[in-house]
């Protein structure tokens, strides 16, 4: 396989988790389907924050009771566990950044899939799913760790059968959990990006200048690789890409990588720019000027 | 392009700079952003008016900006940070269109019956099929009551079984002195127990249901069979009538909820195995957002039942005046769910 054809392929790959989302300005907002770990990460986050709040909330009734006297505090409490474990998901998700507090440390959020609004009825099925979903795995463990009546073969069955149930959502391609399927709900990326600083204003622009031709070796990919490497600030990934640049459009090392690479992404950028208003858009090095 | 000019002149004078372009605009951002901030935060009770008449006007401004962006700029960070202000605007402005009060309000008077009404055919189903639960335990136990211990748990029954002698089961119907004292502590603890239990079945017989709705009917017939078998203890010692005055006040409503709970599970259920003209991704999905009403209701009628359970039936120990109470909440749930009302037609 031609490094070209290998990159186009990673390229397809990654766009294949962007979905095309049409607000009714007809401007397509291209969300991005958040990745299995992400969501993971985000219920492990929120299954440890229910554990704590149960926690403190059993302290405070422990408290009370022993204050009050009174066994009042046991029916608060098993009132209040419960509406924590089946509520904690929908109210959160019914607000208005339609994110749990794990879904918002990962940065995802629950949009309907049809580009409507997120209805109550919509996030409630998609939540009391989740109820067999994490607990009939568990349930199915438990039982087979607590009973012998049921065969070896009958519970690794109902493990996996259970499992695939869970699992499900790494089986397609939007990855959908059961809930999200039942309710037309999809989950993606909603985070918040801060507007870094222009890095392409400033003086140091025009410390050094390249010709045409050097600039013409590389593509909108790598602007915005080079990019990511001068906002990332590292100085060994610098000295890295600079090597590599000065390598391939043959320079000599005779200044400082930072000026170098600032340089040249300006003028790279300035080029690729002017190239695009004549629409002409060149994806990487590999496609031709 | 033009002659090979010297290459500083070329990078003094772009045409269009990305740099010139975010001057420009980027007051509007920025200003969207404190907005959108704001909103996420308090409200949209927090914004003025002034703010509200701007907040379209800034979401237009960004969305333009992310058009020209993409098809013109090649600052990632701006085309990432622009995207992303964009698609939190737009679920924000188009997500939030009514108050928490206005749903809840349009909940209650149509969305919530008009869900139970259009399962209606589900819930007739699964009322059928515990019907047939309790029939099925109800015939083998009063023919042969060793067929009990097969159908209910000896931690659930608390001595509720064929061994038991009448006074015994009278006194745990709350008739009797002695037990209804000893028990009272621990009372309102057990109705709770059971509300949060039977919310947990329901919701699984719920969830279960997309299984083409064959483990809720299983569900749903296994509480039919524990129900027939208690009848069948309590009715072979002559207690049929008090036994179903202890049932009724609470059940009518707990026994309903359960049905409903099924038939949302079938509901879906159906939908999956036979989507019709949708398509079945798009069936499952508007099937589940009526069932997801369904549950709502459901979880509140279980609430009902607990308290009508944990206190209704440990003050009222009049067996007519139970029964007249279970009827009441019956007929009040039907009329509530079934009687047809204005917003329908639209």
């Amino acid at each position: 396989m031609t490094a070209a054809a290998a990159n186009a392929k990673s390229r397809a790959a990654r766009a294949k988790k962007i979905r095309q989302f049409i607000t009714p300005e007809g401007v397509d907002l291209e969300l991005k389907i958040a990745g299995s770990g992400l969501r993971f990460g985000a219920l492990l986050i929120d299954l440890m924050l229910i554990a704590f709040a149960l926690f403190l909330f059993s302290l405070a009734m422990l408290w009370v009771g022993f204050a009050a006297q009174s066994d009042v505090t046991v029916v608060v409490w098993m009132l209040g566990a419960f509406v924590l474990r089946t509520f904690w998901f929908v109210g959160f998700e019914l607000g208005s950044r339609a994110a749990t507090p794990g879904k918002r440390i990962m940065g995802i959020r629950v949009v309907a899939r049809d580009g409507g609004r997120l209805t109550a009825d919509a996030v409630v099925a998609r939540n009391l799913i989740r109820e067999l979903e994490l607990f009939l795995p568990l349930m199915m463990l438990g039982v087979g760790a607590s009973d012998d009546m049921v065969s070896g073969w009958t519970m690794a069955a109902g493990i996996l059968w259970s499992l695939t149930l869970s699992l499900f959502l790494l089986f397609n391609r939007d990855r959908m959990r059961m809930g999200d399927l039942i309710a037309g709900t999809w989950v993606v990326m909603a985070q918040r990006v801060k507007l870094d600083a222009d890095i392409a204003t400033g003086t140091a622009g025009e410390a050094m200048l390249f010709s045409e031709s050097e600039l013409a070796v590389y593509g909108i990919f790598e602007l915005q690789e080079l990019e990511r490497v001068l906002r990332g600030n590292d100085p060994r990934a610098m000295r890295e890409v600079a090597d590599a640049i000065r390598a391939k459009i043959g320079r000599a090392i005779a200044e400082e990588d930072d000026v170098f690479l600032l340089s040249y992404y300006r003028q790279l950028k300035a080029r690729l720019e002017r190239k695009l208003l004549f629409g002409k858009r060149r994806e990487d090095k590999y496609a031709s000027d | 392009m033009t002659p090979p000019a010297a290459p500083a002149s070329a990078f003094d004078a772009p045409s269009f700079s990305t740099s010139r372009f975010r001057a420009e605009r980027e007051a509007d951002w920025i200003a969207f952003d404190l907005l959108l901030t704001k909103l996420e935060k308090k409200g949209a009770a927090a914004l003025t008016s002034a703010e509200l008449l701007q907040l379209p006007l800034l979401y237009r401004a960004t969305l333009s900006s992310l058009s020209i962006a993409r098809a013109t700029s090649l600052d990632k960070a701006l085309l990432d940070h622009l995207e992303a202000l964009s698609i939190r605007g737009y679920f924000l402005i188009y997500g939030v269109r009514e108050s928490r009060w206005n749903r809840l309000r349009r909940f209650i008077l149509y969305d919530w019956p008009a869900a139970i009404r259009s399962v209606w055919k589900e819930t007739v189903i699964i009322s059928l099929i515990i019907l047939l639960g309790a029939l099925t335990s109800y015939s083998l136990v009063s023919s042969n009551p060793e067929w009990y211990f097969n159908f209910v748990d000896e931690e659930m029954s608390g001595g509720r079984d064929p061994r038991a002698t009448a006074e015994y089961l009278q006194s745990t119907l709350g008739h009797g002195k002695a037990v209804a004292g000893e028990s009272e502590s621990g009372l309102h603890i057990f109705a709770t127990y059971l509300f949060t239990h039977n919310s947990r079945v329901s919701i699984l017989s719920f969830a279960l249901g997309f299984a083409f709705g064959v483990p809720t009917m299983m569900l749903e017939y296994y509480q039919g069979i524990g129900l027939g078998a208690m009848i069948a203890v309590f009715a072979g010692k002559g207690l049929g009538y008090d036994f179903g005055g202890w049932l009724f006040i609470h059940g009518t409503t707990e026994l309903f909820a359960a049905a409903l709970s099924g038939a949302a599970g079938l509901r879906i259920g159906t939908a999956v195995v036979f989507p019709g003209a949708r398509r079945r991704l798009q069936a499952a999905s508007e099937a589940g957002r009526t069932a997801g009403k369904v549950m709502v209701g459901v979880i509140i009628m279980l609430f009902a039942a607990g308290l009508l359970e944990g206190f209704g039936r440990q003050l009222i120990t009049d067996t007519p005046l139970r029964y007249a109470i279970g009827s009441l909440m019956l007929l009040f749930w039907l009329g509530y769910y079934y009687i047809p009302r204005r917003e329908d037609a639209a």
